[in-house]
């Protein structure tokens, strides 16, 4: 794959030089009928001309080999309830985007070609048309405008937590460079918190004064039950980070200071997600590099990778440190059974603190 | 003809006073000239682009090969390169300082620094700037703040690498990594001191516009790039203040111990003192500088574009006046669009919806300039000079990075590409690539006004122009691929996650591509130098432009012009416009009507 593309990266390069030095043997030869100026000659406006609509062509075929070669590194199917809308509206866009670059593209190359100059051709004087003006300033507004409409009711419905789904409250805690997860246990209230708290195993600085705080979870690993609405209160302990969980097209900063805010449902367990068509391709791809890596590893006689399963990410995405590459954590998607249960093998904080 | 301008010079001797004996030091180094002083500023600019592209390359093969060691990065970068291997922090700090330099220290003083003092001037028919020596000292300032943030990348433990955005805590607290200690100190000194430059250089450009236009060279009758640069100067006149307010609260902050920016800090196993600070502060003023900063970046390299496209287009501008508007309209709008920055700042989401729709809103402007520019191609007579490529690449750019901006302001969608490699692809196509094509237009188009009469040679310039634009797509087309993969920018190396590990083959692509592009500008640098030294000197008006630069002296005198400064009777773009009877040109036998060519018998007014 990695040669093919070299290969592919290189015979490109390889046809760019030969035109070039093309262009530049033809300059040469111009230069010999004493056209040695430093200004474009009809020749020069003839060659560019025709590799300006060569150009368009190179970027609708690099788009196409891009679609082509890495449609797979795509993220799969949401696996949040309003996901979808973002993914719906994503395609929108995009679908926009490509129609828009396509047509606008092609113009721009196509004029550069077809009238590429020459001694007997004249310009067309044409200073002023304010019916074609207005046409393009409205068409944008009126295409923007159902954007911003759809974008900002998308927006709204994600950011209004509403308290009637009563949705599961969970703390996000970020610090360089991991995360820890606090259930808010049976009264759905997190406990008062405050990093001048922090004290040996209290390393959330949870007050455990607070009758709220003792049957609260904090836990290294985060486990959400599917089809319930949950309410990420996300705190940082040092830094700026960015909670990010693509999977479910998540994502809020940590800011030290004050606890920001993110809802979502889960929609798709993990085990469901592992078994999704496009994952199942994904992971396959991926352990066939792994294999290919470990080969490599084995022949210099280190450690071979281990075979890599789906798993949903939290990850850091705002620069926070010199580890920030590497600050993750897994979050499992169950079943509600399956989470309570293990959530009931977990020792809440009253427990905790006491050892 | 040397005889003849001696004869004119001692006929209008009167006309510019000031003609005393110029020294090495007066005149080449504190050059109160201000073709002098842009072709300072375009040097030192030059020079810290070969460092901020020098640096992206080492970063570029960090990542698409993370596992290699490279005896390179030993060389280069010491004990942070040791056995080949380079240093997370090191990673950072690369990053860090190639944002600073490429977006400050390049695009903002090596293009607005060097052509809105090489041409504002000469286009409005001016003798120098209003104020020389207020010049002098911006272009110095420039130099000083350079010379800072280089000696930045020699302190012990490392220059500042906490983003080109400098969020503190992080950027504020050495305990969180070690560049936010002396390294941070010397790159918040360095943008003072730049921001400083920049001031007086805006103040000087807003002034010398509105009061030195020469006889008959109405507002409305600037060439678009004096528009550009004049809407630029106020741009940075609005706000890089609040960038200087930040940077000091941010000083003290760092330095003594008040709570601006922090809060409720645990860090290296203590509790900071700070309460009731807020990081969200420093992000409201750092982006209402840094969301204007990417128009002063792009707003000249679209006056410049303008003007080139116009010329080897031979034709006028399509649609002058909306030109002149999208512009007040973009300048506008460009300040009250910060929070695009920020929706996931954890600022009130009501404000997310409010700076979508302003967001949005700036692509109106945006597509206006656009079909404006490629109407302006539309039956014209093309001239293929190497400018004009660079041009009709800006364009490309634009259009295909602007595009995506749609995804990026819709605050809804940013949720899930937010700080991905998505948004990194679309600002290096919309602000990196196309202002960099903005300057090297600029600097293949009026390299004749800044060494007297020297073009740079056309060959060179071709192969330079077609393998960057191929290369350039190269590099930014895939990246937006790993971007919607979900891939965090700023991460040293992806190995941490198998689940990106199908992502290596993409950096390996963007990353063969980045070297093909950065060879091709060691072409450039060739032919820059060479030409510098051993340019053709080709007709005083080489591109056949209307603009009034190209009737100034060929030889730099201090003044400009030898005689009078010409009177202008018409705007900038009477190119192939026909006589009343459409018999022939307004001039027989020549398709343009430059500027101080009074209207002529059989012409019909037509525009201003």
């Amino acid at each position: 794959m990695t040669a093919f593309l070299v290969v592919l990266v290189i015979i490109l390069f390889g046809i760019t030089v030969l035109q070039l030095s093309k262009i530049l043997n033809m300059s040469k030869s111009a230069e010999k009928l004493g056209e040695g100026s430093e200004v474009a000659s009809e020749k020069d406006n003839n060659i560019n001309g025709w590799l300006m609509l060569g150009f368009v062509f190179f970027t609708y075929l690099l788009l196409i080999v891009c679609f082509y070669k890495w449609w797979d590194v795509l993220l799969p199917q949401a696996a949040s309830e309003h996901g979808s809308t973002i993914d719906t509206l994503m395609f929108i866009s995009m679908t926009l985007i490509f129609v828009v670059g396509f047509f606008t593209l092609w113009l721009l190359s196509y004029f550069s070609f077809k009238y590429r100059g020459n001694s007997t051709n004249r310009a067309l004087f044409f200073a002023d048309n304010d019916k074609l003006e207005f046409i393009w300033t409205i068409i944008p507004v009126i295409v923007l405008a159902g954007l911003i409409i759809f974008g900002l009711f998308t927006w709204t419905d994600i950011m209004n937590v509403d308290t009637e789904d009563d949705p599961m409250v969970v703390e996000l805690y970020a610090y360089q460079f991991d995360w820890r997860a606090r259930y808010s246990g049976e009264d759905n209230t997190l406990g008062e918190a405050n990093v001048r708290l922090i004290e040996g195993v209290n390393q959330l600085g949870v007050d455990a004064s607070d009758p709220n705080a003792q049957d609260d979870v904090v836990v290294n690993e985060l486990h959400l039950p599917v089809g319930r609405k949950i309410l990420f209160k996300i705190r940082s302990q040092d830094v700026l980070h960015s909670a990010y969980m693509p999977h479910f097209r998540a994502q809020m900063n940590c800011v030290p200071g004050m606890i920001t805010q993110f809802s979502f449902t889960p929609s798709i367990t993990t085990e469901d997600m592992r078994m999704d068509d496009e994952v199942v391709a994904k992971v396959r791809k991926i352990n066939n590099i792994r294999r290919e890596k470990s080969k490599d590893l084995a022949a210099k006689g280190e450690e071979a990778l281990e075979p890599y399963e789906f798993d949903y990410l939290l990850l850091c995405n705002k620069i926070c440190g010199s580890n920030h590459y590497n600050m993750q954590m897994k979050i499992v998607v169950e079943s509600q059974e399956d989470y309570d249960a293990w959530l009931a093998t977990q020792p809440n904080i009253a427990t905790a603190l006491k050892k | 003809m040397s005889a003849h301008a001696n004869e004119l010079a001692v006929d209008h001797h009167d006309d510019h006073g000031h003609h005393h004996k110029e020294t090495f030091i007066t005149k080449y180094i504190f050059s109160q000239d201000h073709k002098m002083i842009s072709k300072q500023y375009l040097i030192t600019g030059l020079f810290m682009g070969i460092i901020g592209i020098s640096m992206s390359i080492l970063f570029r093969m960090q990542l698409a090969w993370p596992d290699h060691q490279f005896t390179i990065y030993e060389v280069l970068l010491g004990k942070w390169g040791e056995d080949g291997v380079m240093d997370p922090s090191m990673y950072l700090a690369l990053v860090t300082i190639h944002g600073t330099i490429m977006v400050f220290f390049v695009l903002t003083a090596g293009l607005s620094g060097t052509f809105s003092n090489l041409l504002i001037p000469l286009q409005i028919g001016a003798r120098d700037m209003a104020s020389g020596f207020l010049n002098m000292v911006s272009y110095w300032l420039f130099f000083l703040s350079s010379l800072i943030m280089v000696m930045s990348l020699f302190v012990e433990a490392g220059p500042a690498s906490a983003g080109w955005t400098v969020y503190p805590p992080l950027s504020a607290l050495p305990q969180a990594m070690p560049g936010s200690g002396a390294g941070m100190t010397l790159w918040l000194v360095s943008m003072a001191i730049f921001i400083a430059s920049s001031l007086m250089g805006s103040l000087n450009y807003v002034v010398t516009v509105i009061n030195l236009r020469t006889k008959g060279m109405s507002m409305t009758r600037l060439p678009l790039t004096i528009w550009a640069f004049f809407v630029t100067a106020i741009i940075g006149i609005v706000s890089f203040p609040v960038l200087l307010s930040a940077a000091l609260m941010l000083i003290m902050d760092r330095s003594f111990g008040t709570s601006f920016f922090l809060s409720d800090i645990y860090i290296a196993g203590e509790v900071l003192h700070n309460q009731g600070g807020s990081p969200v502060l420093f992000e409201h003023l750092f982006w209402f500088l840094g969301h204007p900063e990417v128009y002063i970046v792009i707003l000249p390299a679209m006056g410049m574009v303008s003007e080139i496209m116009a010329t080897n287009a031979r034709k006028p501008i399509f649609g002058y006046r909306a030109m002149v508007a999208s512009i007040l309209a973009i300048a506008f709008l460009s300040t009250i669009v910060w929070g695009h920055h920020m929706f996931l700042s954890g600022m009130n989401p009501f404000l997310g919806s409010v700076f979508t729709f302003t967001t949005l809103l700036i692509a109106i402007p945006s597509a206006v300039k656009s079909f404006n520019w490629i109407t302006t191609l539309w039956k014209g007579n093309l001239q293929m000079n190497v400018g004009m490529l660079f041009s009709i690449g800006f364009v490309s750019t634009f259009i295909t990075g602007g595009l995506t901006g749609i995804i990026l302001g819709d605050s809804a969608l940013d949720i899930n590409v937010h700080d991905t490699y998505f948004v990194v692809a679309h600002f290096h196509l919309v602000m990196g690539i196309s202002a960099l094509y903005g300057l090297f237009a600029g600097v293949y188009h009026w390299f004749p006004k800044m060494f007297e009469g020297k073009l740079m040679n056309k060959n060179l310039g071709y192969v330079h122009f077609w393998i960057t634009a191929i290369g350039a797509y190269g590099v930014f087309f895939p990246m937006h691929f790993i971007g919607m993969a979900g891939l965090p920018r700023r991460y040293y190396t992806n190995t941490a996650f198998p689940y990106f590990d199908d992502l290596t083959d993409v950096n390996v692509v963007i990353s063969i591509f980045a070297f093909i592009t950065a060879a091709a500008q060691l072409v450039f640098l060739y032919n820059f130098i060479h030409s510098m030294f051993y340019g053709k000197v080709g007709p005083k008006n080489p591109w056949k432009s209307n603009t009034l630069e190209w009737t100034a002296e060929v030889k730099h005198i201090h003044g400009n012009w030898d005689g009078p400064i010409p009177e202008v009777h018409r705007w900038a773009y009477d190119y192939s416009k026909l006589n009343s009877d459409e018999s022939d040109y307004v001039i027989a036998g020549q398709d343009y009507a430059p500027q101080h060519i009074p209207l002529q018998e059989n012409e019909e007014e037509m525009h201003h």
